[in-house]
Parts: C-alpha cells; sequence; structure tokens
C-alpha cells in the first residue's frame, strides 16, 4: 500500500506533545428506560495511543463513542475530551470540539445525497462554503491516502462496503484531527478488505500519531494493530518481534455487564488470570 | 396484548406536543443565526416548489372546473348562472386554493421529508452530521421550512389563477357563458379581504407542512419500519393540521377583518 503525504496541522502537532490524556470516562452510567447499559464506566486515553474497546453485543462499545463525541449525555459521571468537559457542554460548544475530532461509523454513515467528493470534502465546506483548489487537494490526498482516488464523482451506493469505510476514513482524517473514534470499521467485511481498514488505522496511528479510540468485536483486528507498526520506508505494516509489542501504543479495554473487566496493553491482556477474559481471547 | 395506562398515553401526547412547539421554535430561531445555508434553501424551494407544480397545476384546474359545474346546477334555478364566476373566484381564493394546495403538497413533501431524514436518522447521518460539527436543525429543517413557506405562497396563487381558467372552460364551454363576463364576474367579487385570507392561509398551512414533515422525520426511530411510520403519521398529521387550523385561521380572519 502506497503511504502519500498528509499534511499535519501544526497545531495538531503542537497538540500531541501535550501530555494529558485526550478522552476521560469517570463513573460513567448510561440508562434506557430500566435497561442501565453502562454502569460506572471510567478509563481514560493516552494522547496518541489507540485504544481497543471489546464487548459482547449490546454491551454498550458503541455509545461510549457517541458519549465521548457528546451526541448522547450520561445519567451522570464525568467525561473529558481533549481537555474540555462534555457532559454538560452546550450543543454549540460541542459543534466546534466536534471539529478537532473524526468519526468513522459502523456503517460508514455516509451521505448518500452526496458525491464521494462531496462526502470527503463536507467538513472543509462547511467551514469555508465554496469548493476550491485547496479543498480538492486536500480531498485527492485523502483519498489517496485510503487509496480511492479514482472514486472522487461516484456516489456511495456505487461502492462496495469496504471502500465505503475507507471514504469515511478519509472524510474523518481530511482536517487531521487530534482524536479519532471507530466504530467498528471492519464489521461485516472480508479478511483482506479487513487488512487494509487495519492497516489504514495503523497508519494514522503510527505515522501522523492520532489519538483513537476504536469499538470492535474483532480481537484479531486488535491483536494486528498490536503487533505491527507501520512502515513508512516500505510503505506498509511490519510485524515486530514479540520483544517489541510493548512499544506499540496500544491498549485494550474490555465491558462487561456494563463495567470496564479489563484496561491494559496485550501483555496484561495475555496474562490475565480472569475466566472470562480468558475465554473472550481464546 | 399489554394494555397500556391513559395516564401514560396522555403524558407522552403532551411530551410530543412540547417536543414539536419546541422544535419549531428552534426551527425559526436558526433563521436568525449564521449559516444560513442559502443554497441548501433554494434547492429545497426548486424540489417542494417547482416540483410540485404539476399536481397543484392539475389539481387547481379540476377544482375549478368542478366548482363552475356544480355551482351551475343551483344557480340556474334562481337564474343567476352568471354569477358562475363569482362563486368560483371567492371559493378558490379564499379556501380551495390555499388548503387543496396545502394538503397536495402535504401529500408529497410532507411524508417525502419525513421519509428522507427518517432514513439519515436510521443510518446515522444525521450523527455523523452532528460528528461533523454540523447542526441539523440548521443544514436539513430550517432551509425546507423556509422554502415550503415561500413557495407555497406562489403555489397556492397558482392554483387560484389555474382554478378560476378551469371553472372558465366549464362556463365557456358547457355552459356557453361569456368569457369577459365571467373574467368580470370573477375579478370585481374579490376584495382586500379575501384576498388577504388567501395569502395569509398558504404560509400558515406552509409552516405546518414542514414543521410537521422534519419532525417526524427527525424522531424516527426503529429501522426501515419506523421510516415508514413516521411517513405515513406525518402525511397524515400534516393534513389534519392542516384542515383544522383552516377552520380558526378562517374564523379568527372573519372576526379581525371586519367581512362582510
Amino acid at each position: 500500500m502506497s503511504a502519500p503525504t498528509l499534511p499535519l496541522d501544526s497545531a495538531a502537532v503542537t497538540a500531541k506533545e501535550d501530555s494529558t490524556p485526550v478522552i476521560v470516562f469517570e463513573d460513567v452510567a448510561l440508562a434506557f428506560d430500566d435497561n442501565e447499559v453502562l454502569r460506572g464506566v471510567s478509563f481514560h486515553l493516552p494522547r496518541g495511543d489507540t485504544k481497543a474497546v471489546f464487548g459482547v453485543a449490546g454491551s454498550g462499545k458503541s455509545l461510549i463513542l457517541k458519549l465521548a463525541l457528546g451526541l448522547i449525555r450520561p445519567d451522570s459521571g464525568r467525561i473529558q475530551v481533549l481537555g474540555q468537559d462534555v457532559t454538560k457542554m452546550p450543543e454549540k460548544e460541542l459543534f466546534q470540539l466536534r471539529g478537532r475530532i473524526g468519526m468513522v461509523f459502523q456503517e460508514s454513515a455516509l451521505f448518500d445525497s452526496l458525491t464521494v467528493r462531496e462526502n470527503v470534502a463536507y467538513r472543509l465546506m462547511e467551514e469555508h462554503g465554496i469548493y476550491d483548489e485547496d479543498i480538492d487537494r486536500r480531498v485527492r490526498e485523502a483519498l489517496r491516502f485510503v487509496e480511492l482516488e479514482h472514486t472522487l464523482d461516484l456516489d456511495p451506493s456505487e461502492l462496495s462496503g469496504g471502500m465505503r469505510r475507507r471514504v469515511a476514513i478519509a472524510r474523518a482524517i481530511i482536517t487531521q484531527p487530534e482524536l479519532l473514534l471507530y466504530d467498528s470499521p471492519t464489521g461485516g467485511l472480508d479478511p483482506v478488505t479487513s487488512n487494509t481498514i487495519i492497516e489504514l488505522i495503523v497508519k494514522q496511528r503510527d505515522v501522523y500519531k492520532t489519538s483513537a479510540l476504536m469499538v470492535t468485536h474483532r480481537l484479531q483486528d486488535a491483536f494486528t494493530m498490536a503487533t505491527h507498526q507501520f512502515d513508512k520506508q516500505a510503505n506498509r505494516m511490519v510485524l515486530l518481534p514479540p520483544g517489541q509489542h510493548c512499544e506499540v501504543p496500544m491498549s485494550f479495554l474490555i465491558l462487561r455487564d456494563g463495567k470496564v473487566i479489563f484496561d491494559g496493553d496485550l501483555h496484561q491482556l495475555a496474562h490475565s488470570e480472569d475466566e472470562y477474559i480468558q475465554e473472550y481471547i481464546s | 396484548m399489554e394494555l397500556t395506562s391513559p395516564t401514560y398515553l396522555a403524558k407522552v401526547k403532551v411530551q410530543t406536543v412540547q417536543d414539536y412547539v419546541l422544535f419549531c421554535l428552534q426551527a425559526v430561531a436558526n433563521l436568525f443565526r449564521k449559516p444560513l445555508y442559502f443554497v441548501d434553501m433554494v434547492r429545497q424551494a426548486d424540489t417542494i416548489g417547482v416540483g410540485s407544480l404539476p399536481i397543484v397545476v392539475l389539481t387547481g384546474f379540476f377544482t375549478g372546473a368542478v366548482l363552475a359545474l356544480q355551482a351551475s346546477n343551483t344557480l340556474e334555478r334562481f337564474g343567476s348562472i352568471t354569477l358562475v364566476g363569482q362563486l368560483v373566484s371567492t371559493s378558490m381564493v379564499r379556501e380551495l386554493g390555499p388548503v387543496l394546495t396545502s394538503l397536495m403538497v402535504a401529500g408529497r413533501n410532507s411524508s417525502g421529508m419525513a421519509s428522507e431524514l427518517g432514513s439519515m436518522v436510521v443510518t446515522e447521518q444525521i450523527d455523523a452530521m452532528r460528528a461533523l460539527g454540523t447542526d441539523p436543525m440548521k443544514k436539513l429543517v430550517t432551509p425546507r421550512v423556509v422554502a415550503t413557506v415561500f413557495m407555497l405562497f406562489f403555489l397556492a396563487i397558482i392554483s387560484d389563477l389555474v382554478g378560476l381558467v378551469g371553472g372558465l372552460a366549464i362556463a365557456k364551454l358547457l355552459l356557453r357563458l361569456d368569457a369577459r363576463q365571467y373574467w368580470s364576474n370573477a375579478w370585481e367579487t374579490l376584495v382586500f379581504q379575501d384576498v388577504f385570507m388567501g395569502l395569509i392561509k398558504p404560509v400558515i398551512f406552509g409552516f405546518i407542512i414542514a414543521t410537521i414533515g422534519c419532525f417526524y422525520g427527525m424522531n424516527a426511530r426503529g429501522g426501515t419500519q419506523g421510516v415508514g411510520r413516521a411517513t405515513t403519521q406525518a402525511m397524515v398529521a400534516a393534513s389534519v393540521l392542516i384542515l383544522a387550523m383552516d377552520l380558526f385561521v378562517t374564523r379568527f380572519l372573519m372576526a379581525t377583518l371586519s367581512y362582510r
């Protein structure tokens, strides 16, 4: 896979030097009617790290992403994103904060009335109003990053599931956000396409040092991310020797019954004595 | 089958009305906050206004024609068949033009808005829009409300005119009346109050059509089935509200405009 350069925003570079966590969840609870989905979830995501969130279906994994974006509010607890408390933040201020965050939705959520070009350019168009040369250059760069430059004028309905997911990634990274949220980016995809998506996520993590929270139910994807690193010279993801796995900025979070039962790196996960976790990873 | 308590049902209904009122207020308040999404307004005006033109023209023509036909039967008994133009004109301008145009536009656009926005909700496109830093109320709802109110105003005028032409066709071809007499009758009978009533109604009905369609769309839940439900509910609610509001607006205007 080629690795075209995507210009790094200077503000983003400066922000990455900051050592405060990009996401902090403190005792967050959320219920829908009588159904308590999250019951005191606490964790933090250090800057530059990628955290994979696991749990059985309905355990509230995707809700964590929506809570972090401020799309829904928790019943109790506190959520800090990029140093700001989103728990009680007015929607108007949330729109500004969301400008620093990129999100890839489970089913891509591309706007079906817009072309690929317009989808990827959406955020820039909203900021600048007109589609100029600079926006066109950035759209092409973002699409080149996901190897879909030739789809510029296609409609989302003309793309395959994997291509839609890659366009969604291009849309999320076009402004080089400080934080990326992935909601099951490989869900429902074949192994080859899944690997392409994972490689893109690893590239974003290792080349641009973007912090990320990734919800997934595919352990193998997270293990690939924890054992590989993107080699800029070779333009591909390479497997690291076992001794170097700890150097990868990757951690795991497992939810069960609305609570965090594991939060640690690959080594800790592999050596966990919790029966549920052992069964889960086996 | 599980029975629902009447108190709970009443609370849900009151809550829905409250949500709808807040929704309307927000849609209007967005007009005074940047960005305004003028391009989206023009695009919606084209879809809603120009797109509805054929059905509005057809509805107006046949309504005017049948009105002339029905009126002729009664007027003939009193030897006043020449007053057909007068009757068609007042009925179309005051009542049938705005109401029927609104009902047709509601059928076409209120349900269209509900299904379009509902699909966006269930496919997470609305969430994606919010995640990309755009307020969906500003981007999707306010332009639709402005476009519908603006275009329905002109559609109602077109419908009135085409209705008069429909009446003329019957008057000339079937009733053998003089066209000039028909027009002068139709024109001279109209007073300011008639025209005012005929022009204020589409503005109110346009607001109802767009806000109801968008409200049901934005609150669609439960996948494709939910979108289908929202579409039907939007059309029914908009039609009923138009007819109910028509009664109140007519009564109010008749009382305040010192109607003859």
